[in-house]
């Protein structure tokens, strides 16, 4: 790791009140300015990789809220997640991570067949037989958790049912790939259909190439970087056939990955130049206000809007996603108190951190009770599970939709 | 540390609050002045007031040390603790009331000050004192600290702020002092005494401040100054006119090629200063002071004059104040943030003695802050594994106190003495000076338990 990263760090402290864990604790071990200290002293020999010093970092979300806070530069979030990956090495992938990872994430058919059962349960309601699989016996917890974050499955996962060219409607812009992204696909199956009907509307033909594979950001997470590198492979390889103005994704995570595929095959110019043209969908309708506005047909609501860590702090991106939703008429918005606030999400940080992740979860939802709205929207998959589940536990009676299947239903005029 | 001390600490603020793994202690044993570090024994975060009596009376029977901390922003070393106790206030962060016959508000020493802002303008009343840290420096610590701020010139620092206070003592007594009458004159001024006293003559568990009504309207303006005398003679200028803008702030040529670069605001490159100003108070009054500083700003030679039309306008105008440190830092890892400050008249030949001494040390230092009332950061961008430019710049700072002095200057103006500025001391306040205030610090600390090796 760059030393020169560490030392950037003039301990100003104004990271402390925009990290989300530093908020519940008041622990200094617990702030984006004491990670840095820790692997900074780690390095310089004052302290080792004791448990305790690992448990500690472990605790950071990597939302990278103190990266914007920073006034000097400095990504402690994402200095973590480094640490993270260089001391893993890719090396002893436990066998859920090596199942995950390795066998079900750079084939979608197979992970898409893995939550086959997931929906048979969800359909039949055996909730015994699944109990009795295997793999659920050896992690109980973890599972029931994730189970009670899983909203009812589609059907069939959108990559299986999505035309492969969804044609412009009206004269033709341009082209966009889409970019499905696992959970949106297997999970938001509808709030992806909304995306691409959206961009077809606007008279964009949509690719969906149905050989691209997990964007990498969960073999990042796990420090797999062979993993990682496979993947950014593939998918440049597969979106590199296709002349398209943009890549577009839905998924704020996804996002965040795509546009640093150039940083992960440096001196690659196929993939930064995938990289360049990735997009938030955000960003993509944002540039046609205008036509959006008179298609849409009035709603009577009132919303407010939960920035995701990915795309708020990751991606800069903040007010696409607001004006959209201003847009639309009859929608009454109310920002949201500390709106780009971690939800406590953050991956797969709300099955391995459960306590930590209601708190922050719990925080959030007091501020959207604060709103009075009646619809949460939002842009990623992470926090709509997150969210979703925190709404039903202690809100319950608002909703809440994807950027883009709030503006679908402005389309139809129907709430 | 004897871990029967400890075991009783840990009954007073409960296990979970009490820190003595490595790991814990290396992370508190900086703040954010750079180059200072200093491991404490244990760190505790204790929940009320009694917790604290409790722990100074604990720690005054064994003789040993304890060291308030807020969140870590001290720039002086002030909340290093020598491997004594660090006493972290956090957890007591309650705004206990705001008192709107009296226009008081009394908080916890952990409350965060802009915290305080937003609860008092909500209901139209105004704190003034605003430190560049205060989304997260405590209330507790810019007592101690007598921190200042941007709205300095027109409005004061915390000191003028402060009316009552609840000070643990060393040995664990209650002191109060003050309160919310505005007149008081009862025997010795010892609020003004333990404002500034930087954690070395009691711990505040109450503070009881201030408010004032809202000003009502604001307007922000930037000025352009392609010599750097002629914006030192406008700020002088603007005040000879009876003109107190809320804040009146410098960037230099340095700080603002570096705000430039990293931050594309828009700002001039051929210019040697720009000020900031803001104007706040009654509408009308508000209209004839903007008029009056632009037309001294263009007397004086300023080559772009813009107000801002709206707030959002006004944010954008302040971004280039805001960013100046940031910007700074971004250059070099190491930035050594310092607060000479002189009386206003004195700005140009400060600024000059800054440039001359960073030419002569074959230094960078880039200076901005707060010129309306002659407080300034000159702040010199090195790098730590430097050990040589590291001296140079220690050596260019003893030039530039020593001038700030001659010119009737102080060594601090927000920062406080702490470790960092303890040899300047004597230069400033002489034999006599020191003698009275180590009579005073005996006088509440016979045993000197409470944050040691400080200020003197």
């Amino acid at each position: 790791m760059d030393y020169v990263k560490l030392i950037n760090c003039m301990r100003c402290g104004m990271c402390l009140p925009a990290c989300p864990t530093y908020k519940e604790t008041f622990l200094e071990t617990a702030s984006p300015r004491g990670r840095v200290a820790l692997i900074r002293k780690l390095q310089e020999g004052e302290l080792d990789q004791s448990e305790r010093l690992l448990e500690y970092l472990s605790l950071c979300l990597d939302c990278q809220a103190c990266a914007s806070a920073c006034p000097c530069g400095v990504n402690a979030g994402e200095l973590v997640a480094e640490f993270t990956c260089e001391r893993k090495g890719g090396e002893g992938l436990s066998f859920m991570e090596e199942l995950i990872l390795r066998r079900l994430l750079p084939h979608p058919d197979r992970l898409e067949a893995a939550l086959a059962p997931m929906r048979l349960y969800q359909r039949t309601g055996l909730q015994k037989l699944v109990r009795k699989l295997g793999v659920m016996k050896l992690f109980p917890e973890p599972l029931e958790r994730m189970e009670g974050l899983l909203p009812n499955l589609p059907a069939r996962p959108l990559r299986q049912t999505i035309a492969e060219v969804t044609p412009a409607r009206g004269e033709e812009r341009g082209t966009v790939a889409f970019f499905l992204g696992c959970v949106m696909s297997l999970v938001f199956s509808e709030a992806s259909r909304a995306t691409v009907r959206l961009l077809s509307e606007l008279g964009y033909r949509v690719v969906t190439p149905r050989n691209q594979v997990c964007c990498g950001a969960p073999n990042m997470l796990s420090g797999d970087l062979a993993g990682l590198k496979e993947a950014v492979r593939t998918n440049v390889a597969v979106f590199g056939g296709i002349e398209a103005d943009f890549i577009v994704t839905d998924c704020g995570g996804c996002g965040a990955e795509l546009k640093h595929y150039g940083h992960h095959l440096e001196g690659d110019p196929e993939a930064a130049a995938f990289s360049a043209k990735v997009r938030d969908i955000s960003q993509v309708l944002a540039l046609h206000r205008e036509e959006l506005r008179a298609k849409l047909k009035p709603l009577p609501v009132t919303v407010t809007y939960h920035d995701p860590c990915h795309i708020a702090h990751c991606q800069g991106i903040r007010r696409e996603p607001r004006d959209l939703l201003r847009l639309i008429p009859g929608v009454e918005y109310r920002e949201l108190e500390a709106a780009d606030a971690c939800c406590g999400s953050a991956g797969t940080y709300n099955i391995a951190k459960p306590e930590m992740a209601d708190r922050i979860l719990t925080r959030k939802i007091a501020t959207i009770r604060a709103t009075g709205a009646e619809l949460l929207v939002t842009g990623n998959p992470g926090c709509l599970l997150q969210l979703r589940k925190g709404l039903a536990e202690q809100l319950p009676g608002v909703g809440i939709v994807h950027v883009t299947e709030l503006l679908a239903r402005s389309l139809d005029g129907a709430a | 540390m004897e871990q029967s001390f400890i075991n009783e600490l840990k009954t007073i603020v409960g296990e979970q609050y009490t820190l003595t793994d490595r790991e814990s202690l290396a992370v508190y044993g900086y703040d954010s002045t750079p180059e200072l570090e200093s491991r404490p024994g244990v760190v505790l975060l204790p929940g009320s007031p009694p917790e604290v009596a409790r722990i100074m009376a604990l720690c005054h029977g064994a003789g040993i040390s304890v060291t308030p901390r807020g969140s870590g922003t001290n720039l002086s070393g002030g909340s290093l603790s020598g491997g004594g106790v660090v006493v972290q206030t956090s957890r007591m962060n309650r705004i206990v009331e705001v008192d709107e016959e009296n226009l008081t508000a009394t908080v916890e020493p952990g409350v965060i000050t802009s915290a305080l802002h937003r609860e008092v303008e909500g209901r139209g009343l105004f704190y003034p004192p605003d430190p560049g840290s205060m989304n997260i420096s405590t209330m507790g610590g810019n007592v101690a600290e007598n921190s200042g701020g941007l709205r300095g010139l027109k409005y004061g620092v915390t000191a003028d702020y402060v009316m009552g206070l609840t000070t643990v003592l060393a040995d664990g007594e209650l002191l109060r002092t003050g309160g919310k009458a505005v007149k008081d004159v009862a025997g010795y001024s010892l609020n003004p005494l333990l404002v500034s006293s930087e954690g070395t003559l009691g711990f505040f568990t109450a503070i009881t401040v201030k408010l004032i009504p809202k000003p009502r309207a604001k307007i922000t303006m930037l000025a352009h100054f392609p010599e750097l005398n002629q914006a030192a003679l406008a700020v002088s200028a603007i005040i000879a006119a009876k003109v107190i803008p809320a804040t009146l702030e410098f960037l230099d040529k340095v700080t603002i090629k570096c705000v430039e670069d990293y931050s594309h605001v828009g700002l001039p490159l051929d210019v040697d200063a720009v000020l900031l100003i803001e104007v706040d108070g009654h509408p009308a009054v508000v209209a004839e002071e903007a008029a009056s500083v632009e037309e001294i700003c263009k007397r004086h030679r300023c080559s772009f004059f813009q107000t801002a039309k709206d707030a959002d306008e006004a944010l954008k105008l302040a971004t280039a104040r805001r960013t100046a440190l940031s910007a700074l830092a971004r250059l070099k890892p190491t930035t050594i943030l310092e607060d000479a400050t002189v009386p206003r008249s004195c700005i140009a030949p400060m600024l000059q003695v800054i440039q001359e001494t960073a030419r002569k040390y074959n230094l960078t230092i880039g200076t901005f802050g707060h010129a309306g009332d002659g407080n300034l950061h000159p702040t010199c961008l090195t790098d730590e594994r430097d050990k040589d430019e590291i001296a140079r710049a220690h050596a260019a700072f003893d030039e530039i106190f020593d001038a700030a002095i001659a010119m009737g200057g102080t060594i601090t103006g927000e920062h406080g003495v702490g470790l960092a500025k303890k040899r300047y001391l004597p230069r400033l306040v002489g034999e006599s000076g020191i003698k009275v205030m180590r009579g005073i610090k005996n006088a509440f600390d016979p045993k000197g338990i409470l944050n040691p090796g400080k200020v003197f």
